[in-house]
């Protein structure tokens, strides 16, 4: 049961992405040109979904299982690290060099389009390269801070 | 700076917000997790046992996406025009900030700003800030 949500959940955002423009990297350029003639349009797709999200996210709060009786699993990870600073800096320059992220890189992969092929391909080597770090850096014996790190 | 009146759907743009809220509300209040599409890719990467499913359903469910779309109505156009070479480094750097920094747009963004928390909305400003810095700089201070 919790497959089929997840599946539903995934063509629902999916649907979402593509409705909103998201998928359509000169677009999401077009909102990042703040120099350029800016194009307001994603802030539109952030309110709109984060105005359900508050709703949704409120009820969950509130739960300690979902619907389906699975634990809630939101992130306890609290700390503003240079981490997550740096990380987002380095994920806002990619977002800004192709105009794609990760949601539509895999909708424009799904679609065939040799450019989210090779974006992907890319974005999951950034991805193993950082799990290849990680690795190494648990190795070490001393540890003088554990970053959380929360599944979003 | 000017405003491309043209360019902008503020009604497809609000609907398909509303959609991608939707879809993390179904995932946070039945699966009881974040739709948070770097940490669900990224966590494929480090398999655990009974957690790999569900993210794999998730990811089928944003591939299939497009070709659900296409039989109700025509994919409206994608157009990149970002070059071999600047898609490698971008899909690189969109990989490894996405993991350190612990999310994206939609982990961060829709969600963790929805869950009203500190730490995404602090994330969520320094990705959408140095988004607007590169487009400047590529656009503007190179062009």
């Amino acid at each position: 049961m919790n497959i089929l949500f997840a599946l539903l959940s995934g063509l629902v955002f999916g649907f979402g992405l593509i409705v909103s423009g998201m998928t359509d990297p000169a677009k999401v350029l077009g909102f990042l040109d703040l120099g350029g003639a800016w194009d307001p349009s994603l802030a539109l797709v952030m309110g709109g979904a984060i105005a359900v999200g508050l709703v949704a996210f409120g009820i969950a709060k509130r739960r300690t299982v979902s619907f389906l009786g699975l634990p809630m699993q939101m992130p306890a990870a609290r700390q503003i690290d240079r981490r997550l600073v740096l990380g987002g800096l380095t994920f806002g320059v990619g977002w800004g060099l192709a105009g794609i992220c990760p949601g539509p890189a895999l909708v424009l992969l799904g679609r065939g389009l040799p450019q989210g092929v090779i974006f992907v391909v890319a974005m999951l080597a950034g991805m193993a390269l950082f799990e290849i770090l990680e690795r190494r850096k648990s190795k070490t014996p001393i540890v003088f801070h554990q970053p959380g790190r929360s599944p979003s | 700076m000017t405003i491309d009146w043209a360019g902008f759907t503020p009604y497809s743009a609000l609907a398909g917000g509303l959609l991608i809220g939707l879809a993390a509300a179904i995932f946070a209040l039945f699966s009881g997790r974040i739709a948070g599409i770097s940490g669900i890719v990224g966590g494929l990467l480090r398999p655990k046992g009974g957690d790999i499913a569900w993210r794999v359903a998730f990811v089928l469910g944003l591939l299939a996406a497009p070709w659900v779309f296409a039989t109700v109505a025509p994919l409206p156009v994608s157009r990149i025009d970002a070059g071999t070479g600047t898609l490698i480094v971008a899909g690189l750097l969109v990989g490894i900030g996405t993991r350190y920094g612990a999310g994206c747009t939609s982990g961060h963004g829709v969600c963790g700003l929805s869950r009203l928390s500190p730490r995404s909305l602090v994330a969520t400003g320094a990705f959408m800030a140095a988004g607007f810095a590169t487009v400047f700089v590529v656009r503007h201070l190179f062009a």
